[in-house]
């Protein structure tokens, strides 16, 4: 059953198994890569998606689920508050081994569309589903904060 | 980073001029390449090999080789670091990527004649290594500068990037570089004078922070090769258990499904994409011959592990008499201390790609022993080691696992490649639960600790002994590493523990399970240092002595402890009063050459569950190369240890690892990670490791912080989630 929904900005067509996680769909079946595995089950967030804007867990969404809608990958991000974003991430150098980052930035940015001025309670909230094993989270919250100022100014 | 990123198929020009450069090699003076020259004019427009770690391209980028895998703790920055401050690079113009693997060429230094990246010695065994090929490929842009302007060399300068002569005359490496290759190479070279350093010691700005904040960085599971499958591979439910039988059928009939084979260590399922071979593993029925399969929980391993610490062990170390200061001591403390099985979880499952034809073999992985693994894939496919390709990509994190002296992974990889005839490019993947359940962890620990304190609260006797299995234990590291019946890494920690006390005996009992173990980030120190420095925190309340001063106290012929104890001290405001409900505790600890205290600051809340608030943090490594680095290490080894310090490790039941994923192996999240500081001494001693030693001292840390406010003590990990206070 062939499935539609619009990729980064492009209309795209799969005929997959309907089952089949928009991760591995995007990964496999498109080739973009930017968007990494680390669970399967929606508990790590590095294959972080946004879904019409909202931040998805791609491992754990069906391709069947997002039919007609308007996902985004790390590849897609644009716009003033993904730049924003990923300046302060190499700014603060936060990436160390990097394979979660894709998923951060991904959740960063999903926040600071919604809040411009994030408390430290507001960043827990929304970035605690995003597991860093590298333990970056002082620069991850340290880059929040700045890129939110970039962003008000 | 741009080199990096980019995954190059072997019809690349560079890939064959380097495999070329790297035959030609062998045996020559300090372990480099000196390129032919006829190599050299062969290829005006291709990049010219200063040496086996620095290549300049006729765009004048300067890429650096690295022997070491770039496994997050930046090591692809600080050795560039190196190269850069002798070349007199422009910082601008310089990249980095792994070099191929070669024991003569691109060995460890630490560890022999072997390729790998571990045991924080990246930067400590590359130090005088690095700086000279940095000079010497310095030295022969000047040469070639002063063959081709006539001029003395002396006259020559280099800065940022630009060969210069009073003249005027000017040149960049991208201009000189070919000709340069071609010069003779000074015998000796003057290395810089650190006072004139530009680089070392600056924080340089990392190279891979854009790949890896765009999504651009590349890592094996990104590899895609024409015709590659995905395999998943099904894993004995056992540790030691094998296939008895399989019916593929099911599986064989998941659309996408390419091929089922057997392998050593399970059954593989290959498929066009990862979904159908997660589907078609699913599908698998396979009986399983357990008879040889551990089949003991951990609660019975345990158990065994206590009964056999009350009697002696072999001895690690051994001074004065134990026994008679036990015998005369006012009074004698005790305690034990219990450390789980932890999988190091890094957030790229492990994973290979695998090509394979009679003729060789090519592999894609975040390889941090590169031929190790190259024997051993050699060893499956039937090929000689220089047959095996490794390609060294970013690994998406390590914390030792990536490093075993069985390759398991890549063997895996290469198994399946040989079972299905090299047919196509194999992608091996593991999924989180694999990556849980699949052994090789951290072991598990058993200590009994036993001080002799006399009238005056000095501490006259030690007694140490220390339970649970050797990782080094069969593997080749054996004969360097075990020395009478001791593995280093069980002990260290221990066995080298810097307190001055005039009798002490620390002991080994190696245990054996069919649990397969593993170095986890600081090795023996993730459990030395907390048995060690908590016990003496509970000496100190015992005795009605401040925990610093008490340290202090002990470490006066060690310098660098108390160096960083002082600085850490200070920077915490110990000793000053604290907020109600707020606690303070503190620890050092030395490993890998290098010296780290913390001071934990612990808050506790009204329904009894408490949160590390903040942790300072002061580091001594010998001079700092990139200091900013070494900050977000030593964030990282608090955290990686934080994470061990408040979420439970792994349990077996009848032998079955009862964790499986992230929402039963839980680990450190945003919301847990505390402020952190970190204060880096000033040093002229040559650069020690960083990616571990900032892990070791933040359990006991916060363990001893909890004791100060409450009326218990703390044996075991994970800490309890709820304390009484007092």
């Amino acid at each position: 059953m062939a499935i539609s929904f619009t990729l980064n900005g492009r209309p795209v067509t799969l005929d997959v198994d309907p089952d089949m996680p928009l991760l591995w769909a995007v990964r496999d079946e498109i080739g973009l890569t930017g968007s990494k595995f680390g669970c399967g089950m929606a508990q790590c967030g590095a294959c972080t998606m946004h879904v019409e804007g909202q931040p998805v867990r791609a491992c754990s969404t069906p391709l069947s689920a997002i039919a007609g809608q308007k996902v985004t990958t790390i590849e897609g991000l644009a716009g003033k508050v993904a730049k924003a974003v990923q300046d302060a991430w190499v700014k603060h150098e936060v990436a160390q081994c990097g394979y979660c980052q894709s998923g951060q930035v991904m959740s960063a940015v999903a926040l600071l569309t919604e809040n411009q001025k994030p408390s430290d309670a507001d960043i827990d909230a929304a970035m605690q589903g995003n597991i860093c094993r590298c333990a970056t989270y002082v620069r991850i919250r340290a880059a929040i904060h700045d890129a939110a100022k970039t962003v008000r100014a | 980073m741009t080199d990096q990123t980019k995954i190059a198929l072997p019809t690349t020009s560079r890939r064959r001029f380097l495999q070329g450069a790297g035959a030609t090699s062998l045996g020559l003076v300090v372990g480099f390449h000196w390129a032919p020259r006829n190599a050299m004019a062969q290829a005006a427009a291709a990049p010219t090999m200063m040496n086996a770690f620095i290549r300049i391209a006729p765009d004048n980028t300067v890429t650096v080789l690295s022997k070491h895998l770039e496994m997050g703790q930046g090591v692809y920055t600080g050795l560039a670091t190196i190269v850069a401050e002798e070349l007199d690079a422009d910082w601008a113009q310089i990249r980095a990527e792994g070099a191929p693997a070669d024991a003569k060429l691109y060995n460890n230094l630490a560890f022999g004649p072997v390729q790998g990246t571990g045991g924080s010695t990246a930067i400590a065994n590359s130090w005088d290594q690095l700086r000279k090929a940095g000079a010497t490929a310095r030295a022969l842009l000047v040469a070639a500068a002063a063959e081709q302007w006539k001029v003395p060399a002396a006259e020559i300068t280099v800065n940022k990037g630009v060969v210069s002569h009073k003249s005027g005359k000017k040149a960049s490496f991208g201009q000189l570089a070919a000709n340069a290759a071609t010069m003779t190479p000074p015998a000796e070279v003057q290395l810089k004078d650190p006072a004139k350093f530009q680089y070392i010691g600056k924080s340089v700005a990392r190279l891979d922070s854009r790949a890896k904040s765009t999504g651009t960085a590349q890592f094996t599971i990104d590899v895609k090769l024409p015709g590659m499958l995905t395999a998943l591979l099904q894993r004995a439910p056992l540790f030691g258990a094998t296939v008895k039988s399989f019916d593929a059928t099911k599986a064989k009939a998941v659309p996408g499904v390419v091929d089922v084979v057997q392998i050593s260590n399970g059954v593989a399922v290959l498929a066009k994409n990862f979904w159908a071979a997660k589907l078609g593993r699913e599908a698998l029925a396979i009986e399983w011959d357990e008879t040889n399969a551990e089949k003991r929980g951990t609660e019975q391993i345990l158990a065994e592990y206590k009964e056999l610490a009350k009697k002696p062990g072999l001895p690690a170390r051994k001074e004065g008499n134990v026994e008679e200061a036990f015998a005369k001591a006012a009074k004698v403390i005790e305690a034990t201390y219990d450390f789980p099985y932890l999988a190091h979880a890094p957030m790229e499952p492990l994973d290979c790609v695998v090509t394979y034809d009679a003729n060789g073999a090519e592999i894609w992985a975040g390889d941090q022993f590169q031929t190790i693994d190259q024997m051993n894939a050699a060893r499956v496919l039937g090929l000689k080691p220089e047959q095996v390709k490794i390609n060294t990509l970013f690994a998406g994190g390590s914390f030792g696992r990536r490093a075993n002296t069985v390759s398991d992974y890549i063997v895996e990889g290469a198994e399946i490649a040989k079972a299905i005839e090299g047919r196509a490019p194999v992608k091996l993947v593991w999924t989180r639960e694999d990556d849980i359940q699949g052994g090789r962890y951290r072991p598990m620990y058993h200590h009994a600790l036993k001080a002799g304190i006399d009238a005056q609260g000095n501490i006259v006797a030690w007694q140490h002994r220390i339970v649970g299995q050797s990782i080094i234990a069969g593997t080749p590291f054996e004969p360097v590493m075990v020395k009478d019946g001791i593995d280093h890494t069980s002990v260290e920690g221990a066995a080298n523990l810097p307190y001055a006390i005039p009798n002490m005996s620390v002991e080994l009992h190696t245990t054996k399970t069919g649990v397969p173990v593993l170095w986890w980030r600081s090795v023996g120190s993730t459990h030395t240092a907390f048995a060690t420095e908590v016990f003496l925190d509970e000496i100190a309340a015992e005795t009605k002595q401040d925990p610093v001063a008490l340290r202090r106290k002990l470490l006066t012929r060690h310098p660098r402890h108390l160096g960083v104890l002082n600085l850490a001290a200070e920077k915490a405001g110990w000793g000053k009063p604290l907020a109600k409900g707020r606690l303070r505790g503190v620890a050092v600890h030395e490993s890998f050459n290098s010296f780290v205290a913390e001071v934990a600051e612990v808050v506790l809340q009204p329904d009894g569950g408490w949160k590390v608030d903040r942790v300072v943090a002061a580091v001594d490594c010998g001079t700092p190369i990139n200091p900013n680095i070494i900050r977000a290490q030593v964030e990282s080894g608090i955290g990686f240890g934080l994470s061990a310090t408040i979420k439970p490790g792994l349990s077996m039941k009848d032998g079955r690892v009862e964790q499986s994923n992230f929402h039963d192996y839980e680990v450190l999240r945003i919301h847990e990670m505390p402020k952190v500081e970190v204060h880096i001494v000033p040093s002229k001693e040559k650069p020690t490791g960083i990616g571990e030693p900032g892990t070791p001292p933040v359990a006991p840390a916060v363990a001893n912080a909890l004791m100060a406010g409450t009326k218990q003590v703390f044996r075991a990990l994970p800490l309890p989630e709820a304390v009484t206070s007092a």
